[in-house]
């Protein structure tokens, strides 16, 4: 009996095998992992519609199945073999965490495509992707520098990495730039998408008497909780003006379908590569939305005038000199920081109010 | 005096969810019957509040429904561990789970159609904030007297709780069948009616803290609005003792403490915000001790109810 039951398994392993193998000649299938609920109108939002930008492109030859609200940890891991073993060819997966899960499943599987936002772990067939959203951060400081009337602006902030440090800065960076007076009020909330969490953020800077509210969090409640009071805001993620209202002056903007698009064709005709992504205004991957009615003509074309010379390279927003909240030089004028530098950020600049801990 | 006035204005505004919940909770485990959904309650509490509003524009008919959304879970609950005598810590978990699913899933589905029947990023009426005139001059006193109708009713259904809960005998009723129900059949009380009632009307009072999130302190609906802040109930019921007068402090530290502590990092202080993001578990660890120690001395009981948790049947040896 045992020996019927063992060959009877190993056919039927045998069955699942071709079977597998057969639903790979079928659409090329992709799957992301998501850290949020798309309905978050903020980062998983904006991969959200990246994904179906990239689905419009190429119609019936994909196939595109997405997980939601994926934690990151040991879930993670389970979810993306799980995945690789049903016969995906590639996955994505949306965030910082997942990196070592996916690193790991990737060993596993070296014939699955595996792509990672925002991490640095790579391998043949694991690429990491990126976007500078710092520039158009540096964009809409320039816009709440000159807009700020008590110059206080306040900053909700997820966590103290250099991802969200690196945003704080090129944001204060602009700021300064148009009006040295005005500061920059940091407060983490440590959370990346807590509703209301953020709120009590947004409220603590208001109440100290900030009159434009920017965020790196994915809810839109700091930008309302801005718009209750009769105060302005910066968006993020998504353009948060079409959720809450004109009081959200400009939002720095994710742009993934591009990337989705070119990465996913690469796959499509065997080209792909590993690689290490980091795309800013000039590929397409990050954008400062379209302004509110609130902001001014000579605003907008200094913004224009300073975004083009961010595009064609000629200028960078880590340009020095840069000062650290002491006064001391970090970059030397003439000089610019490192993309290492850059990933590695863990100091405010000169005019940040807060502590990176 | 004015920073003290701001800090204990948002402090009661963020506590009234909580304690709202607390109070529920705190009344169904009276009864002995733990309910572990009161995550998932909350969260079907805010969505119903919300969508209802949006729909009537009427917050009455909001909270009502968000009641109605707590206590139909929790009597589902109820039947679980009551009737059918199943686990309760499985049946509240599942609650949870299905709670904070299925709101995610209907706030994808009951917008309008040209949100994409998406709730989210809609604004509905919410509850104003109600001054109270003169007296909400005084410094400190001016706090209790700036806040929404939601939060003055607890002002009133707070003493109450305790009042019904320690000197009226229906209360004891309620807390004998927690404490032993067997006993409690012997001497004639219904175990199986107070059971039901008491989970009930806990999930109502859940489902309320849940409509004080999308009707008044973050109005409008957002995904996973209540962020884990279910289980914060949980524990500020045993941070309570059981005792509804007591979770108005385990309401106040926990829900203030955010609202201090941004405001500590917004004015540029230089005490590191992942300290002041640990103060109040710190404080909970020293509250806990100081409880048990003060039970020892007999002060105050601070002890569950010693059926929490377990089932009951009148044909049980």
């Amino acid at each position: 009996m045992k020996k019927i039951g063992l060959i009877l398994l190993l056919l039927f392993l045998a069955c699942s095998l071709i079977f597998a193998q057969e639903a790979k000649a079928e659409p090329f299938k992709i799957a992301f992992v998501y850290i949020g609920p798309p309905g978050d109108l903020g980062w998983t939002y904006m991969h959200d519609v990246g994904r179906k930008q990239m689905m419009d492109v190429y119609g019936d030859r994909v196939d595109v199945g997405f997980i939601e609200s994926v934690e990151e940890g040991p879930d993670s891991a389970r979810i993306m073999r799980q995945y690789a073993m049903q016969g995906y060819d590639a996955i994505f997966a949306t965030s910082f965490g997942y990196m070592d899960y996916m690193h790991e499943v990737a060993m596993d599987f070296p014939d699955v495509y595996f792509e990672h936002c925002s991490g640095y772990k790579t391998a043949d067939n694991m690429a990491t992707y990126f976007g500078r959203i710092y520039q158009p951060r540096y964009l809409s400081g320039l816009i709440a520098g000159k807009m700020t009337k008590s110059n206080i602006i306040g900053y909700v902030a997820a966590f103290p990495i250099p991802e969200v440090v690196r945003g704080i800065n090129a944001f204060t960076l602009g700021v300064q730039e148009v009006n040295p007076d005005a500061k920059v009020h940091v407060v983490w909330t440590n959370t990346w998408y807590d509703p209301v969490k953020e709120r009590e953020a947004a409220i603590a800077l208001l109440d100290q008497g900030a009159d434009i509210l920017a965020q790196h969090q994915d809810t839109t409640e700091p930008p309302k909780a801005a718009q209750e009071r009769g105060k302005h805001s910066i968006g993020y993620d998504a353009d948060m003006r079409q959720f809450v209202g004109d009081s959200v002056l400009v939002s720095p903007v994710w742009n993934w379908g591009t990337y989705y698009i070119d990465t996913v064709g690469k796959m499509l005709d065997g080209t792909w590569e590993t690689h290490q992504f980091w795309g800013g205004l000039t590929e397409d991957a990050v954008k400062l939305s379209d302004f509110s009615p609130l902001v001014p003509q000579d605003i907008r074309d200094l913004v224009a005038d300073k975004k083009a010379k961010i595009e064609s390279g000629e200028w960078d927003v880590f340009n020095g000199p840069i000062y650290n909240q002491k006064g001391e030089v970090v970059v030397p004028k003439g000089q610019v920081m490192s993309d290492n530098d850059k990933l590695n950020m863990s100091f405010f600049v000169k005019g940040v109010v807060g502590r990176v801990q | 005096m004015q920073l003290i006035t701001t800090l204990l204005l948002v402090t009661i505004r963020a506590g009234t969810s909580l304690l709202y919940a607390t109070l529920g909770e705190v009344y169904t485990e009276r009864s002995g019957i733990l309910n572990l959904g009161v995550e998932g309650m909350m969260m079907m509490g805010a969505l119903t509040a919300f969508t209802v509003v949006y729909r009537t524009g009427n917050l009455l008919f909001g909270v009502l429904a968000a009641m109605l959304a707590g206590g139909c879970m929790a009597l589902l609950h109820a039947f679980l561990s009551v009737s059918m005598r199943a686990n309760q810590v499985v049946s509240g978990l599942s609650l949870t789970l299905f709670g904070t699913g299925f709101a995610s899933y209907l706030g994808q589905r009951l917008g309008p159609a040209e949100n994409s029947f998406n709730l989210t990023g809609l604004t509905g009426e919410r509850f104003p904030i109600i001054k109270i005139p003169f007296l909400g001059d005084i410094p400190v006193l001016s706090a209790f007297l700036q806040q929404d109708v939601l939060t003055y009713l607890l002002y009133i259904i707070v003493p109450l709780a305790w009042f019904y809960l320690y000197r009226t005998r229906d209360g004891l009723s309620l807390r004998s069948v927690g404490e032993n129900p067997r006993t409690a059949a012997a001497v004639g009380i219904n175990v199986t009616k107070i059971r039901y009632t008491y989970t009930v009307l806990g999930g109502m009072l859940v489902g309320l803290g849940g409509a004080h999130l999308t009707l008044a302190y973050t109005p409008g609906w957002s995904e996973n609005i209540t962020g884990g802040r279910g289980w914060i109930v949980i524990a500020l019921v045993i941070f309570s003792g059981w005792n509804p007068a007591r979770a108005v402090f385990g309401a106040i530290l926990f829900g203030g403490i955010n609202a201090v502590q941004y405001r500590m990092q917004a004015a540029g202080t230089v005490i590191p915000a992942s300290f002041l993001n640990m103060a109040p578990y710190l404080l909970t660890v020293i509250v806990l001790a100081a409880m048990t120690i003060l039970s020892r001395k007999k002060k105050t009981s601070f002890s569950s109810p010693s059926a929490l948790g377990t089932s009951f049947s009148i044909e049980d040896k």
